[in-house]
């Protein structure tokens, strides 16, 4: 176990973990605000990745294609929440399940009509395809130190965005006492749509940044937006720093069980057993640890709410 | 007539008509093959292939294969164990269908098999080659028209020894066909494995292990990520700066058509293994590549080739039958002769049904017309068998 494997797994597991924080964040705020439980938030990132992908092919332009798929689907996001999401806040968690897991349906089935059923390519912006020698012997592709960079400064700004801003004073305000901000005078259903726009556009950040890593196809939003439940439900609902927290425990626990498990395993037994047991004990690992953090701390590592 | 009842008795009409036609059991005159693969997600390029080689076979016969009408059903597994079970009891039941191919993957041919072996129907497999179906559990239904899935490993196993690496890391997937793969390439390759790292099916982000990989210091190392699993592979491999120190080794379904055209130049040099090329030199294949190119517009795969060569097969043993699918035993019997041209070249069945076949080597290179493609180097084995047909009881 050299230095340069420990620093390299660390820098994957940090950009996983980003990228996760950018899903569970939204997820979070519109859980813990709104009191509610939005399954289509995954489809949100499925369709940045795919307007990403879309205005790249057309204009050549990496940057163009993200700042695209923000505001389009930033857009869409809204216009979800005015149109059908706004009636559901009132409803109880079971119509808000079902009503968005019929989302998922007709979102998934839109996007398999409009650009059909195989995945489409979004490539990587030439000049970031290389890797990048950080430390003597320590390579790393540029296109994820991008992708750690991006998130990190999503990271702050939302840090500073929620806790030093009116905007997200009002947040916070809506958040815990919604009858009392609305007699204060702060337009709460517009605050909501503007909330949800946001997380949307988060949503589609990720999307555009992780597509030409994965492949932007159907479905894709589904596996990860389990990913993004765990997330928060380790983090605490409704807290911000928990979600990135979360997303850090998450990404770091997930890349290294990939890696360290399957070796600690083979010391431990016959390579038979270890190369059988080691990929599916790492696939569960991510769940093991959210038992255990709601096991000590069932309201999750930082409670929104005290 | 009010409108609300013509449409009401249009409706039933409409509802009479389709229940007549899948109640229809005329004999033969008709045959209706079902063709079950995977048609969405990151597998489908292959699925879309062998369907696109089989349609070529269905054309070239004019649309008749022993001068009756061909209907084929084409039906998408989702690369889904579950969606693929329930669709094939569908084409099998409802479609009452008289061949099956199709399907890409070994652990849903393994989850659809039993169903239909269980109704006697003839499955063609245009892929997927599982060691089970080639040994113990070999069965006179299955017909394996690709290869078995060891067999391209053993070749790249002999390859990788042959030009004198020391040091190889593989990876496959953690599935049946996966398992086959390593066991394929350590079956031929006797030098030393530094590591062997298996990742869910499906897997899109390689960062960990690539890292394990660099970690290992291997001179050469060999992957078998059919699809988009390879597709990401090697552009992340490429990405970690990874190809400078390590030859990257893979069979036919990593360095296919399907994943050049998406990675393109940074897969030149990638020595791959394969039981057909389109460069190989025979009439049949000539006429595949060219008609082929003229109707789709690309450069054929292995997986059309394969998809294709199932069409041939099941024309072949149509017409050898004088067009009485109905008669089962008759049916495998000629299945089992394989009269037909394979654009492989010389092709026969073993006991277990699999192919006896060559395997090439080919490396990707840049034709004379520019484009990233494979080109043939030369035979890594001939009339090469499968290590299971022994286990096999059923005769030659």
């Amino acid at each position: 176990m050299d230095w340069i494997l420990v620093a390299e797994q660390a820098l994957n597991g940090l950009q996983f973990g980003l990228m996760l924080f950018l899903l569970a964040a939204g997820l979070t705020l519109v859980f813990g605000i709104m009191d509610m439980i939005n399954l289509a938030h995954g489809s949100l990132y499925m369709v940045g990745a795919y307007l990403a992908a879309a205005v790249a092919a057309a204009s050549g332009s990496f940057l163009l294609a993200v700042l695209a798929a923000l505001v389009g689907t930033a857009a869409f996001g809204m216009m979800l929440e005015v149109a059908l999401l706004r009636r559901l806040y009132q409803r109880d968690h079971l119509s808000q399940v079902l009503a968005t897991f019929a989302l998922i349906l007709m979102i998934n089935e839109g996007t398999r009509m409009i650009w059909g059923s195989q995945p489409v390519m979004l490539n990587l912006p030439a000049p970031l395809s290389g890797p990048v020698e950080l430390l003597p012997g320590l390579y790393y592709p540029a296109y994820r130190l991008l992708i750690i960079g991006v998130g990190l400064a999503v990271a702050v700004l939302l840090y500073l965005l929620v806790t030093r801003t009116r905007w997200g004073m009002w947040v916070r305000a809506g958040a815990s006492n919604r009858a009392m901000a609305t007699a204060m005078g702060v337009n709460i259903r517009w605050l909501f749509t503007a909330v949800f726009g946001f997380g949307a556009a988060l949503c589609a950040l990720a999307g555009s940044l992780l597509g030409p890593l994965l492949a932007v196809q159907v479905g894709m939003g589904e596996s990860i937006l389990i990913l993004a439940f765990v997330v928060i439900v380790i983090g605490g609902i409704g807290s911000i720093r928990g979600a990135l927290v979360g997303a850090l425990l998450v990404g770091l626990v997930d890349t290294c069980s990939r890696t360290l498990l399957p070796a600690l395993l083979r010391q431990l037994a016959s390579p038979e057993v270890a190369s059988n047991l080691g990929p599916a004990l790492a696939s569960i690992l991510i769940y093991v640890l959210m038992a255990a953090v709601l096991f000590w701390k069932p309201q999750g590592l930082f409670p929104a709410r005290g | 007539m009010s409108k609300k009842t013509t449409n009401a008795v249009l409706c039933a009409a409409l509802m009479l008509g389709l229940g007549a036609g899948a109640g229809t059991a005329w004999a033969a005159d008709k045959v209706k093959i079902g063709l079950l693969s995977t048609l969405s997600g990151p597998g489908a390029g292959l699925g879309v292939d062998i369907r696109d080689g089989f349609n070529l076979a269905v054309k070239h016969a004019g649309g008749k294969f022993g001068g009756l009408p061909v209907e084929l059903v084409i039906a998408d597994d989702q690369q889904n164990p579950d969606v693929a079970k329930q669709t094939a009891e569908r084409l099998l039941k409802r479609d009452k269908v008289d061949f099956m191919t199709g399907i890409v993957f070994s652990n849903i041919m393994l989850a659809v098999g039993p169903s239909v072996f269980d109704a006697k129907v003839p499955y063609i497999s245009a892929n997927a080659g599982p060691s089970q179906y080639a040994g113990e559990q070999c069965n006179p239904y299955f017909f394996n028209v690709a290869w078995q899935n060891d067999n391209l490993h053993e070749a790249v196993g002999k390859t990788v020894m042959d030009k004198g690496f020391k040091k190889v890391v593989v990876l496959a997937p953690n599935y049946p066909a996966g398992k086959d793969a390593i066991n394929g390439f350590k079956r031929f390759y006797k030098g030393a494995v530094a590591d062997e790292i298996y990742t869910k099916l499906g897997q899109l982000d390689y960062s960990a292990e690539l890292a394990q990989a660099r970690a290992a210091k291997p001179d050469a190392m060999y992957i078998f990520l059919p699809g988009g699993m390879g597709i990401n592979f090697i552009k992340q491999f490429v990405g970690a700066g990874l190809s400078k120190d390590i030859t990257l080794f893979g069979p036919g379904f990593s360095a296919d058509e399907d994943v050049i055209k998406a990675v393109g130049e940074p897969m030149l040099g990638m020595f791959n293994s394969s039981h057909w090329a389109h460069d190989l030199d025979n009439a049949a294949n000539k006429k595949f590549v060219a008609d082929f190119q003229k109707e789709f517009g690309r450069l054929p795969s292995l997986y059309a080739s394969q998809g294709y060569d199932a069409g041939l097969s099941i024309a072949a043993a149509v017409r050898d039958v004088k067009g009485k699918v109905e008669d089962r035993e008759v049916v495998l019997k000629a299945l089992k002769a394989a009269r037909f041209e394979s654009v492989r070249g010389p092709f026969k069945y073993n006991n277990n049904q699999y192919p006896v076949q060559d395997y090439y080597l080919r490396v990707i290179t840049k034709d004379s017309q520019g484009r990233v493609t494979n080109k043939t180097l030369g035979k890594i084995f001939s009339n090469h068998a499968d290590a299971y047909a022994a286990s096999c009881k059923m005769k030659s």
